[in-house]
């Protein structure tokens, strides 16, 4: 049985589903990321988990153990708030003493926890000093130590990094990783940046609309979106729209507009099979596109000689040099366009292509995914 | 162009700026200079002054001797009654501050809980008081107060039910007091509900979410981060409540004198100006003490001052 147990669960505002019958399984010890658009349900699914909304509709079971009736102070829950919500009047050690006293802790044996709480989140020294005299990644540090010091079954983060720097956000998020791992608490976490939801997760809930478009390991959901929603949402992804012509075994060739046949494996991760006339798209990421000068020698533009490659004619008609990597944007004579990645490994290159350079495009057959609509 | 300007341009630029200054400190100054320092001057001076025979004030130069004294100051020290009378108007300030805080905070706080589109009109309803007349507001006690009242019946009897003997509500310490609470009331929740609408709900999710109960939430947060309104709202209220004298006049029986009142006597009855003065300085110096004494509490429990340092990024 899982530690928490989300069942059916929904919640509507007036004529607005927020949450639209989610089922989740979450493991014990587990690094889980709720992440979605703004207005997705997951801050709304949060909330109900600690307590400060309830379903309208399903359970949220802790242990097996119903949460209905349980108020959020004695929910063995503890929430780290986008805001922090730090006491204001309160010293760091008063803040993280707040809920040993809540709980009735003995005094004498606070300050030890406290201690020990602050060096989880290396901020030992640090007990005396005001939220006020804090930096942003400080007091996010104490948030989260005010939220572990009583070592609760479940940690809620709401997109606690959303309000610090990109730099600062990366080294937090190795933080967290190893935070949690340290104190193997199960993490419930909330964002809106894929980024984020990659790095840190164990699993992602992909949520959309108020419900779970896909829940899976990290690099599946990456790889493997099962849906235009996921593909779009993390990260980029050329969508080839089209039809599947023909089908030999684990590969079909679907005939996508502006580019002709495209040879697709399909029953790599989702083992799903699709006939021939099925129509969807194909989800192909630019980094798994090869782009090479065109010799003049190659071949026709039509599905290759070999079965399970792809490639075609293009010319480059845009790029963004972003430092690490160059993005180019190929074109078909046919007018479909890809977004291609090439890493700028060169030393002392800034760019392989110029606008205009006649270039050949070519990916393997497992490279894309094809998504039925 | 910049750094080109020569001396004297640079001049003409500062005693520009000076002139600046001097416009928007200066309307202040002066009428901080007018209707208070050159006011409690007079006072002052009064105080060490002879009272006229026929009332007002003595001549100040007599026989070409400057006649000033500490004679009116020698009076307050040594006759115990007004030494008696201030304290005793120091309690009648202290339980109005206390019983307005009781029943402005609640109110307060509703009302900084209410629907925002509700709260203006709220507020309205509260200062609402302030659009009639204050003398005619007290007035308006001696009716609901008055022997004749269903107050009066009321009280009066349920007190015969259990045997005991009428007691008048009007000219009384009693109407003494609910009219200081009643009048003082707004000043009370006005500043009280200043601060507690500006709480941050997300402060009692997470003491909630980090186990405290209603009233663990309430004493450990909200009360502590509302307590400069409580000091702003109390030295509101104490201090024209220290030394208000109409109330304890239309209201109060004769063993309700309040040193407003004596200050008033000698000024109009008594006609002894040196003494009231006295009084008058003696009335200012305690409330100044105790607001400052209030503001001193207020800040070592805060723990840090109000305006505090800026996060650093």
């Amino acid at each position: 049985m899982a530690l928490l147990e989300i069942q059916n669960v929904s919640r509507r505002f007036g004529d607005f589903t927020a949450v639209d019958q989610v089922s989740i399984a979450i493991e014990a010890g587990e690094f889980f990321t709720l992440l979605g658009p703004s207005g997705c349900g997951k801050t709304t699914l949060l909330r109900m988990i600690a307590g400060f909304d309830l379903p309208d509709g399903g359970r949220i079971l802790l242990n097996g153990e119903d949460l209905a009736d349980r108020p959020p102070e004695e929910r063995p829950v503890r929430t780290v708030f986008q805001s922090y919500a730090l006491f204001p009047h309160m010293s760091v050690e008063r803040n993280i003493a707040f809920p040993l006293q809540m709980a009735r802790t003995p005094s004498a044996e606070i300050p030890a926890k406290v201690d020990a709480a602050l060096e989880d989140v290396r901020l030992t020294g640090f007990g005396k000093r005001y939220p006020h005299e804090l930096s942003g990644g400080q007091k996010q540090r104490v948030a989260v130590a005010r939220a572990l010091v009583t070592h609760p079954t479940v940690l809620l983060l709401d997109e606690p990094l959303a309000a610090l720097d990109a730099k600062l956000r990366e080294e937090l998020q190795i933080e967290l990783i190893n935070l949690q791992k340290e104190v193997g608490i199960t993490f419930v976490y909330v964002t809106h940046d894929q980024t984020e939801a990659l790095a840190l997760s164990h699993r992602i809930a992909v949520m959309n609309k108020g419900r779970v478009e896909q829940l899976d390991q990290p690099s599946k959901i990456y790889s493997f979106p099962t849906s235009r929603f996921v593909a779009d949402f993390i990260g980029t992804c050329n969508l080839l729209e089209g039809s599947v012509t023909a089908s030999n075994g684990g590969t079909v060739s679907v005939g996508v507009k502006g580019l002709g046949p495209v040879l697709v494996a399909t029953s790599l991760a989702t083992g799903m099979t699709v006939g021939p006339g099925a129509s969807g798209a194909i989800a192909l990421r630019p980094e798994k596109i090869r782009i090479a000068a065109s010799t003049p020698h190659a071949g026709s533009d039509a599905a290759s000689d070999t079965a399970t490659e792809n490639q075609f004619h293009g010319t480059v008609t845009d790029f963004l040099y972003l430092g690490d990597v160059t993005v180019y944007i190929v074109s078909t004579p046919q007018g479909c366009k890809l977004e291609t990645l090439l890493a700028n490994s060169g030393a002392g290159r800034a760019k392989f292509f110029e606008v205009g350079d006649a270039v050949e495009v070519s990916w393997s057959a497992d490279a894309g995914h094809f998504i039925a609509p | 162009m910049p750094g080109t300007s020569s001396p004297h341009e640079a001049m003409t630029k500062r005693s520009k700026e000076r002139v600046g200054k001097w416009l928007v400190s200066g309307p202040p100054l002066v009428y901080l200079l007018f209707f208070f320092a050159i006011p409690t001057l007079i006072m002052v001076l009064a105080s060490f002054r002879t009272p006229g025979e026929f009332g007002g004030l003595a001549p100040l130069l007599e026989d070409g001797k400057l006649d000033l004294n500490l004679d009116s100051y020698i009076r307050f020290f040594t006759e115990s009654v007004y030494a008696q009378i201030f304290v005793k108007s120091v309690w009648y300030a202290l339980l109005t501050t206390l019983f307005c805080l009781l029943l402005a905070y609640p109110l307060a706080a509703l009302i900084a809980r209410s629907p925002k589109k509700y709260r203006d009109l709220l507020l309205l309803l509260v200062i609402l008081p302030f659009w009639s007349n204050f003398l005619i507001r007290v007035y308006a006690w001696m009716i609901i107060l008055g022997p004749n009242a269903a107050m009066a019946r009321m009280v009066n009897g349920a007190l015969a039910w259990f045997g005991h003997e009428p007691v008048p509500l009007l000219f009384s310490s009693f109407a003494v007091l609910i009219c200081l609470v009643y009048v003082h009331l707004p000043f009370m929740v006005l500043p009280l509900y200043a601060n507690l609408e500006k709480h941050d709900q997300a402060l009692l999710d997470a003491a909630q979410d980090l186990g405290a109960s209603g009233w663990q939430r309430f004493w450990r947060i909200t009360f502590p981060l509302s307590l400069p309104g409580v000091y702003a709202g109390a030295a509101l209220v104490f201090i024209p409540a220290l030394g208000i004298f109409a109330i304890p006049d239309i209201l109060g029986g004769p063993e309700d004198s309040l040193i407003g009142n004596v200050i008033k006597q000698q000024f109009l009855e008594t006609r002894d100006w040196p003494f009231g003065s006295v009084l008058s300085i003696v009335l200012t110096i305690a409330a100044l003490a105790l607001a400052g004494l209030a503001a001193w509490v207020g800040r070592s429990q805060l723990g840090t001052p109000s305006s505090g340092a800026p996060a650093r990024a």
